[in-house]
């Protein structure tokens, strides 16, 4: 086994002080391989930033296929509520399923933020320092990081407020419910940033990670760039014209609803509650 | 045709060039950092290194810039070309504008105008990464040298090929926020010592080395050091092997 010995400490270790004796340190109990060892914590916490962003990211785009079941008809949606609630599992909906799965996402959202925010840039002369870099480099993936950085930034709070609204109003999920929230609750313009915030942080963050860790390579690194990119900006593309046209789909429902606002949508195929198939 | 063509050629060699430079003497008190421009006419072939050359000897004899090789070997001549790290002495004119603007490399420690003290920053990274191979077996000088397949070989002088010029330092956004960060030119090297077996050091050997922030996991893979390498070294899949290993080191 190599001694690793720092350079710097073992300066310190000879230096003088000012009455030219030399500083001899007491040994430690600890045997000094052991006390030398590198914290696994940067290691740790670098795995979960990726793991943590991944599994983000991947939620996001089923969240996203489930809202916009909108799109085939209030039944379908209707149906993909009601599933998540368990009732064609425990008989009839559950909805403190959604809450519990809401605290789940909130609690890795939480820790993804408090990673990540390790990377911003800390103090005025590093964020200068980053400003005047990217824009005399003026490289594309420099750039995207800055937008990332915002994106980010914006979903510590944008998202919040979305995710305290699912756990706190669990039941509410809809057609008309989720209307009613979107065009009479107003959260219409929040929806429609966070949208372009949360899809565009998460397809730029599925690009970092594949870079990052060396995950779907091509010959060179050079083509699995621009293949990775290709799929970044389809990714964002498909996702924001997905959720543009839904989220525009929830606004024309609740503009039609929102005289019966607050009404609950009742399914024609189970006037009750669902049962047991 | 070929008249066409004979023009065409005729009109850039007319080119003249206004080449924009930061100038700034630390060791003069007096001096403050501001850009002077001097023109010249582009020749056939031109590089920066025999644009700074011409100005130096035509027109200002005060003008400090490095050169060594001039072929990109040496790596003393990387400075910033329109904002940009690059090689003074393999950036062809006829590639840039009519007005190019040239400035020092950032983060390293200015000596004048575009010179600048690699070596320096170099040297200290050598050292804290311990860059050299750690072997305590007894070395017998009359013993035939441990052979190595041809393969390996060359994969190790791909790795070897970085001619230290700081230009990966000087396009990393994570270099520029903090300082300690050891950059893509440092990673690469222990990749380097990482594949030669003639090192005992392990993983964990490594780890202790780059297995923080300012080492590996500090990388953001905003990939600035691999677009701006003048070496085209396979620094972004060298960064992420080791990260992938390094990961692992952080699991036991």
């Amino acid at each position: 086994m190599t001694a690793l010995i720092d350079n710097k400490g073992s300066n310190e270790l000879l230096a003088a002080d000012a009455s030219g004796q030399r500083v001899i340190h007491a040994p430690t109990a600890m045997p000094l391989r052991q006390s030398q060892r590198k914290s696994r914590w940067p290691a740790r916490f670098d795995l979960l930033q990726s793991a943590s962003g991944l599994f983000l990211a991947l939620f996001l785009m089923a969240h996203m296929f489930f809202v916009s079941t909108i799109l085939i008809s209030n039944e379908a949606f209707y149906t993909v509520a009601r599933f998540f609630e368990g009732a064609y599992f425990l008989g009839k909906p559950y909805p403190i399923l959604v809450s519990a799965v809401v605290i789940v996402i909130m609690v890795i959202f939480i820790a993804h933020s408090w990673l990540a925010m390790r990377k911003f840039p800390a103090g005025y002369r590093q964020y200068r320092a980053f400003i005047d870099h990217k824009n005399h480099l003026r490289h594309n993936d420099t750039s995207l990081w800055w937008l990332q950085i915002w994106t980010g930034f914006a979903l510590f709070f944008m998202a919040t407020i979305h995710l305290y609204d699912m756990l706190t109003q669990p039941a509410l999920i809809g057609p008309y419910e989720s209307a009613d929230r979107v065009w009479t609750g107003s959260m219409w313009p929040l929806y429609l940033l966070l949208l372009f915030a949360a899809e565009l942080h998460a397809s730029i963050g599925l690009y970092r990670l594949a870079i990052k860790w060396g995950w779907f390579t091509a010959t060179t690194p050079n083509r699995s760039r621009r293949r990775l990119r290709w799929a970044k900006h389809s990714l964002s593309a498909f996702f924001i014209t997905l959720g543009l046209v839904t989220l525009a789909v929830y606004v024309d429902l609740g503009r039609n609803h929102a005289a019966h606002a607050g009404e609950r949508y009742v399914s024609p195929q189970h006037s009750t509650a669902p049962v047991r198939h | 045709m070929i008249g066409i063509l004979h023009r065409q050629r005729k009109k850039q060699e007319q080119r003249r060039l206004e080449i924009a430079i930061l100038r700034h003497n630390p060791a003069d008190p007096t001096s403050t950092p501001q850009l002077q421009s001097f023109h010249i006419e582009e020749a056939e072939g031109m590089t920066l290194f025999i644009a700074l050359n011409e100005i130096r000897s035509t027109q200002d004899p005060s003008l400090q810039f490095d050169f060594v090789c001039r072929a990109g070997i040496c790596g003393s001549c990387a400075m910033l070309i329109d904002g940009r790290p690059g090689l003074a002495c393999r950036t062809l004119t006829r590639d840039l504008g009519p007005r190019i603007t040239l400035a020092a490399l950032p983060f390293f420690e200015l000596i004048g105008d575009l010179s600048v003290n690699t070596g320096k920053w170099m040297r200290g990274t050598s050292e804290r990464l311990q860059t050299w191979i750690h072997d305590h077996a007894k070395v017998d000088a009359d013993a035939l040298e441990a052979r190595m397949e041809p393969e390996l070989a060359e994969a190790i002088y791909e790795l070897d090929r970085c001619i230290e010029c700081g230009c990966c330092i000087a396009g990393c956004g994570t270099a520029q926020m903090r300082e300690d960060f050891v950059g893509a030119v440092g990673l690469n090297k222990i990749a380097r010592f990482r594949l030669d077996p003639r090192d005992q050091r392990n993983d964990e050997d490594f780890y202790e080395l780059i297995g923080d922030d300012d080492g590996v996991f500090g990388c953001m893979a905003l990939l600035g050091c691999h677009d701006v390498c003048p070496k085209q070294l396979p620094l972004q899949t060298q960064i992420a092997y080791l990260r992938r290993k390094m990961a692992l080191i952080g699991l036991t």
